[in-house]
């Protein structure tokens, strides 16, 4: 059987900005709270710890204002699935964990949204972030040529990055229009702390084309990429290079929210202005609620601390700052949206779902994600959709909806432990690990 | 001199900083390909922060174990699909 955790009054899921942002205002008033994350270490992607430069600046601020005593840590801990109200199911290194809450905040953040084109699967095609976090993790980039394609701001941060880790970036390809980039720059203007930020990058990226309504139509290579086609316009050609680094900005994570039955609303997590989600003891907080970045999501946690701790009044001192933040995530969203041109990209024969080998002709043949899922098995892979799921929603216009349990792959005396194991959704077998 | 760990890699000993992930340490050796997949054709890392499993290979026997997600340790014997 699972162990039970001692029951903490506020557990909160996601070590990133937006859950220890909630767990030092919670901890204001409250006596103590559970932090699970699935990472080895604190921080979330953003302040993902770097070999080179240890843990984030931010992040050390931010755990001062976390006891260490009143913090029960979770750390490589996936939530896989809730076998009964207020409860739970968690694989950590030491087996499965069951947890009770009384209150629970969700933070469980981003991941890049990946968009298929021929060629898109081979080694060394990564993710933006991606990349940078396998850097971070120690991957030796100096002297290597990168091409970062995609969309999102994200793509300037990570070139400034590795380019100060000694790699060459050979172009920056936004497949965002020029008209709507002006938009967004002209937006910072009226947001000096964003503006300088972008100055300053601007700086750090000197000499590198930013190149915008680009995107990478085909990488080649046998057992890694060799080069990477670009198309601008009219223009297409070809670029060599070491790493293609490409995703297309951020989706949020929802299937953990979907899983405890919240509310989603075009894409997003659905919270009231105190980051309540439909479910009564259940909050919201972070890049879940739409991706806005760093500053929203800090507001965000707090005010999700401070209401599932009582401390209502603390909360709405938050809440006008928090709006105007919000408003920049509305403006994110729309600027680096993919245009219908990436629409085009994949051929018949372009695999879509990378778990199990499912190409896009074969998807065509279907009518909706269901029928596509039981006939070819696409998003039933160890990743569930995580990777394909975007790519779908985009390419076909199915939302993959259906959260079932585990939503992990996670090994059967996990689910075993649960007795979830006795109802397995129709016609999938476990992928055993 | 930053402290190292020797791991070995498809049968080879390779030494690797400490607080290197075994993704990392895989590619720095030389070795893109991680893992096949289901039609035999070579995967590498993907996501860099444990969602994908593009980058699963074996450790210290345990098959399907995320790289991107594990530190280096002494001695881990580390098998990949390439």
């Amino acid at each position: 059987m699972a162990e039970a955790l001692v029951e903490h009054d506020i557990c909160i899921i996601g070590a990133g900005p937006a859950g220890l942002a909630a767990a030092a205002a919670a901890l204001e008033r409250a006596p103590a709270v559970t932090i699970v994350d699935d990472n080895p270490q604190p921080g979330g992607q953003i302040w993902r710890s770097d070999l080179r430069k240890g843990s984030h600046p931010e992040l050390r601020t931010l755990q001062r204002q976390l006891p260490p005593e009143r913090i029960r840590w979770v750390t490589s801990g996936a939530v896989v699935a809730a076998p009964q109200p207020d409860r739970l199911l968690v694989e950590t290194v030491e087996g499965p964990r069951l947890l009770g809450y009384r209150r629970l905040i969700l933070a469980t953040g981003a991941r890049e949204r990946f968009l298929p084109f021929p060629g898109w699967t081979l080694p060394n095609v990564t993710g933006v972030g991606g990349l940078q976090a396998l850097v971070k993790g120690g991957l030796e980039i100096a002297g290597r040529r990168v091409v970062i394609a995609g969309s999102g701001p994200l793509m300037l941060a990570v070139a400034a990055y590795l380019r100060e880790r000694g790699a060459t970036v050979l172009a920056i390809a936004e497949q965002a229009p020029r008209r709507r980039l002006v938009r967004f720059g002209l937006s910072l203007l009226s947001s000096p702390g964003r503006l300088g930020q972008a100055i300053r990058l601007k700086r750090q990226l000197a000499g590198i084309p930013y190149l915008t309504d680009c995107y990478p139509v085909a990488a080649d290579g046998q057992e890694q990429v060799k080069r990477v086609i670009l198309q601008q316009g009219a223009k297409i050609w070809q670029v060599d290079c070491d790493y293609l680094a490409c995703s297309f900005h951020l989706v949020p994570n929802l299937e953990l929210p979907g899983l405890l039955n919240c509310r989603l609303d075009a894409g997003r997590v659905a919270v009231d202005k105190h980051q309540q989600t439909s479910v009564p003891n259940i909050l919201c907080a972070g890049e879940a609620t739409g991706v806005g970045g760093l500053d929203l999501s800090l507001l965000e946690g707090r005010i999700a601390g401070y209401v599932a701790s009582g401390n209502q009044a603390a909360a709405r001192r938050l809440l006008g700052r928090r709006d105007r933040a919000r408003r920049f995530a509305d403006l994110l969203e729309s600027t680096f949206a993919p245009t219908e041109v990436l629409r085009e990209l994949p051929s018949d024969r372009t695999i879509v779902c990378r778990c199990e080998d499912v190409s896009l002709g074969a998807l065509r043949r279907h009518q909706s994600w269901r029928a596509a899922k039981l006939q070819t098995r696409c998003g039933m892979g160890p990743c569930q959709g995580r990777i394909c799921g975007p790519a779908v929603e985009t390419l076909l216009g199915w939302r993959h909806e259906s959260i079932r349990p585990p939503v992990l792959a996670t090994r059967l005396e996990n689910l075993l432990a649960t007795g979830q194991a006795g109802e397995p959704p129709s016609n999938q077998d476990w992928r055993l690990e | 001199m930053p402290e190292t760990v020797t791991i070995i890699i498809d049968g080879q000993a390779t030494q690797v900083e400490v607080g290197t992930t075994v993704a990392a340490a895989v590619l720095n050796s030389g070795r893109p390909v991680l893992r096949r997949s289901v039609a035999g054709a070579p995967r590498g890392a993907l996501c860099g922060m444990g969602i994908c499993f593009e980058c699963r290979v074996e450790i210290d026997g345990m098959a399907h174990s995320r790289s991107c997600q594990i530190y280096c340790r002494a001695g881990m014997e580390v098998r990949t699909d390439g």
